[in-house]
């Protein structure tokens, strides 16, 4: 078994909440920083195996691409779709500004 | 005896012969949820059954019998939540595969049923609708993720239920709460409409109170659909004919690394009484070895978390659900509207999994954790496969330990994610399992046997689950409700 020495910083946190977008509150980022590192420590022990001619699995049954005939259907009507949306204007969904 | 205590495959007999109607299934199981959900709190939203669905005759293997819907496969216009307030108000604007499949059966729905947020979790405890109770203790958890299909089964608030399993979300709670709960191979059963944890891993399968339910409701959900272009287009057999209550023969592997250090005294005894019953209707037992088992829950970690990560991007107040309008400027209009609303949405568990499975992904860590447990996932199959070559089936405990206190592990993550050690490596390998009650602790808790098969082995597992079944009657015990 390796030693474990995996430290998590307050600024990893808040790097990872930044890519994740999530506006983490200050005692989130204290309880989050504590949990990963004590996840990531357990993870630790993936590292005692060696893995080097070991081909990764993404998927459990060995399905390859499937392809269907490019035929256009009918999908969700615009308006059905918009119905459920937070925020709507003239056919799309209506988000905060975008370019400055 | 009440009709809600009855399984579907007796209700469906007494409709046949005219002993009863669907009117009175239905109001036998309403009475149920009215008298019972005020303690169980399985359900978090019940729908009115109206008269056209019950007076209008239907040839479908599922008229009348109540079912009981987790909170994350889409019903058309009912709001549909994953038990998270990210979700709060949101109706999908189609049916899950599974639900048109329902209904053309003729089932009557009877809620949708409480969950873990986005099934993470073991307990039902990460629920923004708060934790479900277990039937047979109400101060413990009913399991989870799928703990209030699980609980409404046990309850008698349903005659079964349909959950989901990630990681042993169905067979864990099935374990805690008596009931039974099957996980179809991946690819069996259409994921189209579920609304997805970790693709690669989940699969919608029944909760009942025997196998027969089972089996039947297998038979319902199954197959083929193009909207899913993971599940696999090989003939569903009549899982049914599969209960011959025979398994003369058949070779069972026990394997050792199931009978560790954490296996509660109690759960081990139960399994190795199941499996004298087994050797006494002729099953054949050896020992095989999984080596990797105890690499599965870390394996688990990585994977799921990184395709959660991945697929719970789409929640962020554009297209539907919550939306917070953020008060003053951080980064950018769009951003802060995106990260407040993350913020407010999602609960502490599932902001866990999301950080965990973004730091696996990113830059620089990629080939550390996810790659690498990408390969060790790998090694865990490949113990599967290599064990199939030598036995029918795999027998052991579904879960360590019987069901755990409300609030017990709620502050120890890593504590709740061991609960999960015997099923998750399934999932990793995509095979199907079941759990079955085998017993009860002397506090009253059930015990569950899993079996788990080979890939599209579910007939050899139901018929062993069937046999073991006939041959005992703890399926048949009532939960105290206490």
């Amino acid at each position: 078994m390796l030693n474990y020495c995996l430290m998590i910083t307050k600024e990893d946190v808040e790097y990872i909440a930044g890519l994740a977008r999530i506006h983490l509150k200050e005692d989130e980022i204290v309880r989050l920083t504590a949990n990963l590192e004590g996840i990531l420590g357990y993870v630790e022990k993936l590292s005692t195996l060696d893995v080097s001619n070991v081909e990764p699995t993404s998927h459990a049954l060995p399905v390859k691409n499937v392809y269907r005939e490019d035929i256009v259907k009918p999908s969700l009507d615009p308006k059905y779709a918009l119905s459920i949306a937070p925020q709507q204007h003239n056919g799309a969904f209506k988000v905060p500004q975008v370019i400055e | 005896m009440n009709l809600n205590e009855l399984t579907a495959h007796e209700i469906l007999d007494l409709i046949k012969s005219g002993k009863t109607t669907p009117a009175d299934v239905h109001d036998s199981v309403n009475k149920a949820v009215q008298n019972t959900d005020k303690k169980v709190k399985a359900y978090v939203r019940t729908f009115d059954v109206n008269d056209h669905d019950l007076n209008t005759p239907k040839a479908g293997a599922a008229f009348p019998i109540p079912i009981a819907i987790k909170d994350n496969i889409s019903i058309n216009g009912k709001e549909t939540t994953c038990c998270s307030k990210i979700l709060a108000g949101y109706k999908p604007l189609y049916d899950a595969t599974v639900i048109t499949k329902l209904k053309n059966a003729g089932s009557l729905f009877v809620g949708t049923a409480n969950m873990d947020e986005f099934a993470f979790g073991s307990s039902t405890e990460n629920s923004c609708f708060g934790p479900s109770r277990n039937p047979w203790n109400l101060d413990c958890v009913p399991g989870g993720s799928s703990g209030g299909s699980a609980a409404a089964v046990a309850s008698h608030e349903t005659i079964w239920a349909l959950g989901s399993d990630t990681g042993g979300s169905i067979r864990q709670p099935a374990s805690f709460c008596g009931v039974v709960g099957v996980k179809p191979t991946y690819g069996r059963v259409s994921r189209y409409g579920l609304i997805a944890f970790a693709s690669s891993l989940d699969q919608i399968g029944p909760i009942t109170k025997d196998v027969k339910d089972s089996a039947i409701l297998l038979n319902i959900i199954s197959g083929y659909d193009e909207m899913d272009s993971t599940s696999i287009n090989t003939p569903v057999p009549d899982y049914t004919k599969a209960l011959t209550g025979d398994v003369k023969g058949l070779k069972i592997g026990i394997p050792k690394e199931f009978f560790i250090e954490g296996l509660d005294a109690e759960v081990k005894k139960s399994i190795e009484d199941a499996i004298e019953v087994f050797k006494k209707k002729g099953a054949e037992f050896i020992e095989v070895s999984l080596p990797h088992s105890e690499y599965s829950v870390a394996t688990y970690y990585i994977l799921a978390t990184a395709e959660a990560s991945s697929n719970l991007a789409r929640f962020d107040g554009v297209r539907f659900g919550l939306r917070k309008q953020p008060s003053t400027l951080r980064k950018s209009p769009i951003v802060d509207m995106f990260e407040e609303t993350r913020d407010a949405g999602f609960g502490a568990e599932a902001k866990r999994r999301i950080m965990l499975g973004t730091y696996s992904l990113s830059s620089g860590y990629y080939d550390a954790y996810y790659l690498r447990a990408q390969k060790v996932r790998t090694l865990i199959k490949n113990d599967f496969d290599k064990v199939f070559t030598k036995c029918d089936a795999i027998l052991g405990p579904t879960a360590p330990t019987t069901a755990f206190k409300i609030g017990e592990k709620s502050d120890d993550p890593l504590s709740m994610y061991l609960s999960d050690i015997y099923t998750i490596a399934v999932n990793l390998a995509g095979i199907p399992a079941m759990s079955l009650p085998c017993g009860f602790s002397k506090a009253g808790l059930p015990i569950g046997l899993q079996i788990i098969s080979k890939n599209f082995g579910e007939e050899t597992m139901l018929r062993i689950a069937h046999t073991y079944e006939q041959a005992t009657d703890w399926h048949t015990k009532k939960a105290t409700l206490q």
